[in-house]
C-alpha cells in the first residue's frame, strides 16, 4: 500500500487516505462481480474510477454506501476500519452518493429536498431554518447556488444534480461519490459540474467520480482506477495517462477510438420531413414543426440534451406516436396519423427503427434471442413455414448466423435477452434491423450502456450502411458520437431544430450554444466572442 | 438472488407448494379432531382408487382444463380473465340453444354444432369487457367480475321466463334430445374395458386435451401467439414492433372466452343434459388457480387440472364417508390456491436458498 501512496503523489505517505478498501470480494451466485478489489483514495483529490458495463463498479460503490455486503474485505474510512453495513452507516461515515437518477421529490422545494430524512424536533420549520443558513454558507463556500424556495420541477436537470451535492454535503459528507453524472448533462453544464468538483476538492473534500466516458476522466480527475471485468487492473496518475491507454486497460486489448470513415457520397433525397410536429398525452407540443432532408449514403445527426423532441421524432417517423405535417420516404408519402402510420407499415416500407430504450421498445427482455430477432418482423415471409405456423427452426437458424457475423456473446439462440450484457442486447437489435437491409435506419442512443468494444463495432456497422447507400438518422446524447459519425449534425432544443451545421466545421462549444437554444446567429457570435 | 435450474422450478417448486398445502391441512384436520392420515385414504380411494372414482376425477379435470386454458391465454396477453364463470355459463346457454334447436340426428354433429356454440357465446360474453379494456381501458379485471354477476342474473331470466317448459317447477330448460347426448367414457368402445358402470366424464375430455394441444400450437407456434405473448410481456415493445394492442386485446379475449364458454360440452351437454341454474358450478374460478398452478402453460394447465378434479372428488367422497364436514373441500383447495399461486415466490425463496447452499458447498469442495 505504501508504494501506491508513492505513486499517488498528492499527499506525502504518512497522511491517511480518504477511504480505502482492501481486498473487497463480492459474489452474485456463479458471477464474481468484484474480485480482490484493492484502492486507496488521498484525501483532496478527485478519484475516477472507470471500466465498461458490467466490471463492476456499480457494485463496488453499493458496498461502499452499504447497499451490498462484500463477501470479503475491508473498508477503512479516514485510516480506521469502518464496516458499513447500511447506507446510515456509510452517511454516519462522511460518504455522501450522487445517483445517475437523482432522487429528489418533484413538488418539494429544495429545502424540503435536503432536509428530507435528516429533519430534527417535532416541528419542519426548525430544521428548515437551520437548513437554510446551513445552505446559505455552503452557496458561498463552494459557488452551489441555487434558490432554495424554488420547486425541484422547476429547476434545470443542472440545479438539481446540485441539489443532489448540497444534499451530501448537509449530511456533511467528506467523500462525494458521484455515478455517472454527465449523462444528463449539456457539455456547459457539465464544464460547470467539474469546476464545483474541483472547488469542493480544494477545500478538503474527497471525490470519486465513476464514469465510462474518457474525456472526463481526463479533464476532471486526479487519479484513476482502470476496472475490467471485476477486478481492478491498474490505478494511475491521470497526468501521466492518456485515453487510448485507458481504453486499452478497459478493454483489454487495443481500441480505435476514432471512427474510420471516408467522405459521404449522398445520393437522391431519401426522407423529407416538413413541419413534423407531436403532442404528447398532456396535449403538450413536444416536436414544433421539424423539417428535415436524409439523403441516400448519408448519416444525419441529430445532437441535443435528452428530452428536447429528439425521442419523439424518433417515435413519429418510426410509426410509434401519431404526429402531424409531411413525411416523404423515396418521394412517397409516408402517413404521419391513422392506417399506415405504424411501426408494421413502416418495416414494410423499409424504415428500420433502432429504439433509443432497447429495454423498453427494442427488445422483449422475457423472450429468448431468437424471437427477439423476429421482433417487428414477425411477419416477413422468410419466418413463415405455412400460413399459419411460423418457421421457429429458420428464424434459430438465422439468429445463430446473425450472432455469429455481430458476435454476440454468448452465441446462444434460446438464451433470454435479459441475460445478456448491454452490449450484447444492443448488438442483437442492430443485427435485427440493419441486417433487414433498409432505405432508411432510425437510431437512437446506440451506444448507450454499451462497452467500448461494442461500440467500436456498432459505429463500424453504421458507416458500412451508409457506406451501401443507405440514409441512416442518428440521435445521441453523447456530442463525441454525434461528432465522429454524422455528415450533417442538426442541433435540436425545445423540439425545433436549431441549426445544421457540418462536423468539420463546427466545435462541441458552438453546438454546445445551440443545445442550450441560443439561435444559430447568437452561438455564432458567442463563438467568436470566446475565442 | 441464484436462479433454480429449470426442471427444479417447474417440478419442485409446485410439490413443496403441494406439500405444504397438504402439511397444513393436516393440521386443521388434527384440530377439528379428524385423522389426516385417514381422510386422505378416503380421497385417494375415492378419487383415484376405482375406475368409477376416476370417472369422477376426469370429468371435473375436463371442466378445468377448458377454463384453466381460457385463463392461460388471457394471461400470456397480460390480462387476467375473471370472468371464466360467466364466460362459461353464457357458453351453456349457447349449447342449450343448439342442443334444443333441432332434433340432432347424431352426437357428432351436435358435438360440433353445440361446441361452435359455446364458444360463441362464451367469447361474445368477452367481447364487451375486451372492447372496453382495449378503446376505454375499463380495467378487464373489475369488467369480467361484473359481467359475472350479470350472467348468472340473465341465466336466471332465460332459464325461468324462455327455456322454462311450460308446468316444469325448477328454473332448467327442457332434456336435450337423445341426438344430442354425448357418450360417456363408459360407452366409448376400448374406454368401456376400463370404466365398466356409468361414469360423468365423457367424450368431452378428448376435445380438451385436443384443445391444450391447439392452444400450445398458437401461443408457441403461430405469428398470432407470438404477438399474443410479445403484447403481454411489453405493451410498449409491441407498439414500436407495429403490433395493434386493440387486435390482440380483443382476439386474446374471445380466445379465452371461447375456451372457457366450450366448458360447457361438459357439463352441460355431457353430464346434466339440460341447462340448469348455476350450471358452471365455480369451474370458472377453479381455472384461475388451475392456470396459475400450471405456470400458465397448457400441458401445466393439463396436470393442475388433474390435482383440483382429484380434489373435487375427493372432496365429495370425505362428505360421504366420513364425519368430516364438506366445507373441508373448500379449505384444502383454498390452501393449495394459496400455496401455488399466492405464496408461490415464498417456496420458490425458500428453494433457491437450500439450491445456493448446495452450490457453495460443492464450490468449497472443487476449491
Amino acid at each position: 500500500m505504501a508504494a501506491l501512496a508513492d505513486t499517488l503523489g498528492r499527499q506525502e505517505t504518512a497522511a491517511p487516505f480518504a477511504i480505502e478498501l482492501r481486498g473487497i470480494s463480492k459474489a452474485f451466485g456463479p458471477v464474481q462481480a468484484n474480485k480482490d478489489i484493492n484502492i486507496a483514495v488521498p484525501k483532496g483529490t478527485i478519484h475516477g474510477i472507470i471500466g465498461e458495463n458490467g466490471a463492476g463498479k456499480s457494485t463496488l460503490m453499493s458496498i461502499l454506501y452499504g447497499f451490498y455486503k462484500a463477501d470479503s474485505g475491508q473498508i477503512l474510512v479516514g485510516g480506521h476500519p469502518t464496516p458499513i453495513p447500511d447506507s446510515q452507516s456509510a452517511i454516519r461515515a462522511g460518504i455522501g452518493m450522487v445517483f445517475q437518477h437523482f432522487k429528489l421529490v418533484q413538488n418539494f422545494t429544495v429545502l424540503e429536498n435536503i432536509v428530507l430524512g435528516a429533519e430534527e424536533g417535532a416541528l419542519l420549520n426548525t430544521s428548515l431554518g437551520k437548513a437554510r443558513q446551513v445552505l446559505k454558507s455552503l452557496a458561498q463556500e463552494y459557488g452551489l447556488n441555487v434558490d432554495p424556495d424554488a420547486l425541484i420541477e422547476d429547476l434545470s436537470v443542472g440545479h438539481q444534480q446540485r441539489v443532489e451535492i448540497l444534499k451530501a454535503l448537509y449530511r456533511q459528507a467528506d467523500i462525494l461519490i458521484l455515478d455517472e453524472p454527465t449523462g444528463v448533462l449539456t457539455p456547459d453544464e457539465a464544464d460547470h459540474l467539474f469546476r464545483i468538483l474541483r472547488g469542493l476538492r480544494d477545500q478538503g473534500k474527497t471525490i470519486i467520480l465513476i464514469t465510462h466516458k474518457l474525456r472526463e476522466i481526463m479533464e476532471a480527475t486526479d487519479n484513476v482506477s482502470v476496472m475490467r471485468r471485476g477486478t481492478m487492473v491498474a490505478t494511475v496518475k491521470t497526468s501521466e495517462t492518456s485515453p487510448e491507454q485507458l481504453a486499452e486497460l478497459m478493454v483489454g486489448r487495443k481500441v480505435l477510438l476514432e471512427v474510420q470513415k471516408t467522405p459521404p457520397v449522398p445520393g437522391k433525397v431519401v426522407l423529407s420531413v416538413e413541419n413534423l410536429r407531436v403532442r404528447d398525452e398532456d396535449g403538450v407540443e413536444r416536436l414544433r414543426g421539424v423539417s428535415l432532408e436524409i439523403r441516400a449514403g448519408e448519416i444525419l445527426g441529430i445532437a441535443g440534451v435528452a428530452g428536447n423532441g429528439q425521442s419523439e421524432l424518433l417515435a413519429a417517423l418510426g410509426g410509434m406516436v401519431k404526429a402531424s405535417g409531411v413525411a416523404l420516404l423515396n418521394g412517397a408519402p409516408l402517413p404521419l396519423a391513422g392506417p399506415g402510420a405504424d411501426g408494421q407499415s413502416r418495416r414494410e416500407a423499409g424504415v428500420a427503427h433502432v429504439p433509443e430504450d432497447r429495454h423498453h421498445h427494442g427488445l422483449i427482455l422475457d423472450f429468448a434471442a431468437w424471437e427477439n430477432v423476429a421482433f417487428g418482423y414477425h411477419n416477413d415471409p422468410k419466418y413463415q413455414k405455412s400460413a399459419l405456423f411460423m418457421d421457429n427452426a429458420a428464424l434459430r437458424a438465422d439468429t445463430e448466423r446473425k450472432m455469429a457475423t455481430y458476435d454476440v456473446r454468448p452465441p446462444i439462440p434460446t438464451l433470454e435477452a435479459k441475460n445478456f450484457s448491454g452490449g450484447n442486447q444492443q448488438k442483437i437489435v442492430v443485427a435485427r434491423e440493419v441486417e433487414q437491409n433498409p432505405d432508411l435506419l432510425l437510431i437512437g442512443q446506440p451506444t448507450r450502456g454499451v462497452d467500448i468494444g461494442a461500440i467500436e463495432f456498432i459505429h463500424k456497422q453504421l458507416v458500412a450502411l451508409r457506406d451501401a447507400g443507405k440514409a441512416i438518422l442518428l440521435v445521441s446524447v453523447e456530442l463525441d458520437e454525434i461528432m465522429s459519425l454524422s455528415d450533417r449534425i442538426a442541433v435540436m432544443f425545445d423540439g425545433q431544430i436549431m441549426g445544421m451545421r457540418d462536423p468539420a466545421r463546427t466545435d462541441e462549444r458552438e453546438l454546445g450554444l445551440l443545445m442550450a437554444g441560443m439561435t444559430g446567429e447568437n452561438a455564432g457570435a458567442m463563438k467568436k466572442e470566446a475565442h | 438472488m441464484d436462479r433454480l435450474p429449470r426442471w427444479a422450478d417447474l417440478t419442485l417448486v409446485p410439490l413443496v407448494s403441494l406439500l405444504f398445502a397438504a402439511i397444513i391441512s393436516a393440521l386443521v384436520l388434527l384440530a377439528i379432531g379428524q385423522s389426516p392420515t385417514e381422510a386422505l385414504k378416503v380421497m385417494v380411494d375415492g378419487a383415484l382408487g376405482s375406475p368409477y372414482g376416476w370417472g369422477y376425477t376426469l370429468y371435473y379435470a375436463t371442466s378445468f382444463i377448458f377454463t384453466g386454458l381460457a385463463v392461460t391465454v388471457a394471461f400470456h396477453a397480460g390480462l387476467f380473465n375473471i370472468g371464466g364463470e360467466g364466460q362459461a355459463q353464457l357458453g351453456g346457454l349457447g349449447v342449450a340453444l343448439v342442443c334444443l334447436s333441432l332434433p340432432w340426428p347424431h352426437w357428432t354433429v351436435a358435438l360440433l354444432a353445440a361446441t361452435c356454440g359455446a364458444a360463441l357465446f362464451g367469447a361474445a360474453w368477452a367481447a364487451i369487457p375486451a372492447y372496453l379494456q382495449a378503446k376505454r381501458g375499463s380495467h378487464i379485471v373489475i369488467t369480467t367480475i361484473m359481467f359475472n354477476y350479470i350472467a348468472a342474473a340473465l341465466l336466471v331470466f332465460v332459464l325461468v321466463d324462455v327455456l322454462r317448459p311450460t308446468g316444469q317447477m325448477d328454473p332448467a330448460s327442457a332434456r336435450f334430445p337423445v341426438g344430442a347426448q354425448l357418450p360417456a367414457l363408459n360407452d366409448i368402445p376400448g374406454f368401456n374395458l376400463i370404466f365398466q358402470r356409468p361414469v360423468p366424464a365423457n367424450v368431452t375430455l378428448l376435445i380438451a386435451l385436443a384443445m391444450a394441444v391447439v392452444v400450445w400450437a398458437l401461443l408457441w407456434r403461430t405469428r398470432l401467439g407470438y404477438q399474443i405473448r410479445a403484447f403481454g410481456k411489453s405493451e410498449a415493445a409491441a407498439k414500436y414492433a407495429g403490433i395493434n394492442p386493440v387486435r390482440i386485446t380483443i382476439i386474446a379475449m374471445l380466445i379465452s372466452g371461447g375456451l372457457a364458454g366450450m366448458m360447457s360440452i361438459n357439463n352441460v351437454m355431457g353430464e346434466a343434459e339440460r341447462l340448469l341454474q348455476n350450471s358452471s358450478e365455480g369451474a370458472g374460478f377453479i381455472g384461475i388457480a388451475v392456470a396459475l398452478m400450471g405456470r400458465n402453460h397448457p400441458f401445466g394447465v393439463v396436470l393442475a387440472a388433474l390435482l383440483f378434479g382429484f380434489l373435487y372428488q375427493g372432496g365429495a367422497e370425505l362428505g360421504l364417508w366420513t364425519s368430516i364436514p364438506i366445507e373441508m373441500r373448500i379449505v384444502v383447495q383454498g390452501l393449495v390456491i394459496l400455496f401455488t399461486g399466492a405464496l408461490d415466490m415464498m417456496v420458490r425463496m425458500l428453494l433457491e436458498r437450500v439450491f445456493g447452499l448446495f452450490r457453495s458447498a460443492k464450490a468449497v469442495r472443487a476449491g
